[in-house]
């Protein structure tokens, strides 16, 4: 047997390692994309919120309601660009785009989600509403960190910001817009930027 | 020529070798993700996978999920043991 064999059969286990345990065709374009529709959305509260004689929110109010429905608008258009985008991708690949690698991204990447999505919820109806711009990036965070493992790792740094922001948040929440403008909007640009770069480009 | 007795025979062919590779960094993997990620016929990566648990490198479970039969791979002590010393092997030769 020659060494080319060997060094083929090395190359092969590597890419067998790493393509049944994580998903690599995640799009760097799609976070571009989700950074810009969260700077539109905020903008658009923010105008909402100024437009509507108060400095402040108020819950239940006409203007919360059009703040929470930009909000889902923003988050229901991310999602979607980023189906279609890392669809995309993975056909180009050569990847499966619902394999057992992306259904365990998707899944751990659901689960600090859903929890923090319904514990805002929840205390949204409490009325307790000064933590929830702090409390979204930390959930956020950690999703991201918890799906990284089943990613490639870059999304891990992401996560941390993420965490780190919302603590920030939680200390000032006055600032809190702000930080969401930040975490939302200004660093998915920056990752997304920089696995177009990374990865993408070639 | 101690160098290529390391090379473990079970492993010299390719489906053997992806078998062991995914079920090293997956705590198990079931028989349709096996055959979707290398790409093989159903029987033969039957045969391939019978000749690893025939050596006690992966151990094989049979269960029904909904009443349809799933078959479930893992690897074992003994085969990652062996499928370490593998590579070791095929690094040292390709440094070579």
């Amino acid at each position: 047997m020659e060494s080319k064999d060997y060094i083929k059969d090395i190359s092969d286990i590597k890419e067998m390692m790493t393509r049944s345990s994580r998903f690599i065709s995640l799009s760097g374009l799609s976070g571009i994309l989700a950074g810009v529709y969260a700077l539109i959305g905020a903008g658009v509260a923010y105008w909402l919120v100024i437009n509507s004689g108060r400095e402040y929110l108020i819950l239940n109010g006409r203007v919360f309601q059009l703040v929470m429905l930009d909000l889902i608008l923003v988050a229901v258009l991310s999602i979607l660009t980023a189906i279609f985008l890392t669809n995309r991708k993975a056909k180009k690949n050569g990847e499966k785009v619902w394999d057992s690698s992306s259904r365990r991204l998707v899944f751990n990447f659901l689960i600090p989600l859903v929890a923090g999505g319904l514990y805002i919820l929840i205390i949204l109806n409490q009325q307790k509403y000064g933590q929830s711009g702090a409390l979204m990036l930390i959930f956020y965070g950690l999703a991201l960190v918890n799906a990284s493992k089943y990613s490639i790792g870059d999304i891990r740094y992401l996560g941390y910001i993420e965490i780190g922001l919302g603590l920030i948040c939680a200390i000032y929440p006055g600032y809190g817009f702000w930080l969401w403008v930040v975490g939302f909007g200004i660093m998915h640009i920056i990752y997304g930027t920089m696995m177009y770069f990374k990865y993408e480009r070639k | 020529m101690g160098l290529i007795n390391n090379i473990n025979k079970a492993f010299d062919h390719r489906i053997r070798l992806g078998i062991m590779s995914i079920l090293m960094v997956n705590e198990y993997a079931d028989f349709k993700m096996l055959k979707e990620l290398l790409d093989v016929t159903d029987g033969n990566l039957a045969s391939h996978a019978k000749a690893l648990e025939k050596e006690e490198y992966i151990k094989v479970e049979k269960s029904f999920i909904d009443r349809k039969p799933n078959t479930k791979y893992s690897a074992t002590p003994l085969g990652r043991a062996a499928f370490k010393k593998h590579i070791e092997a095929l690094e040292k030769l390709i440094g070579k």
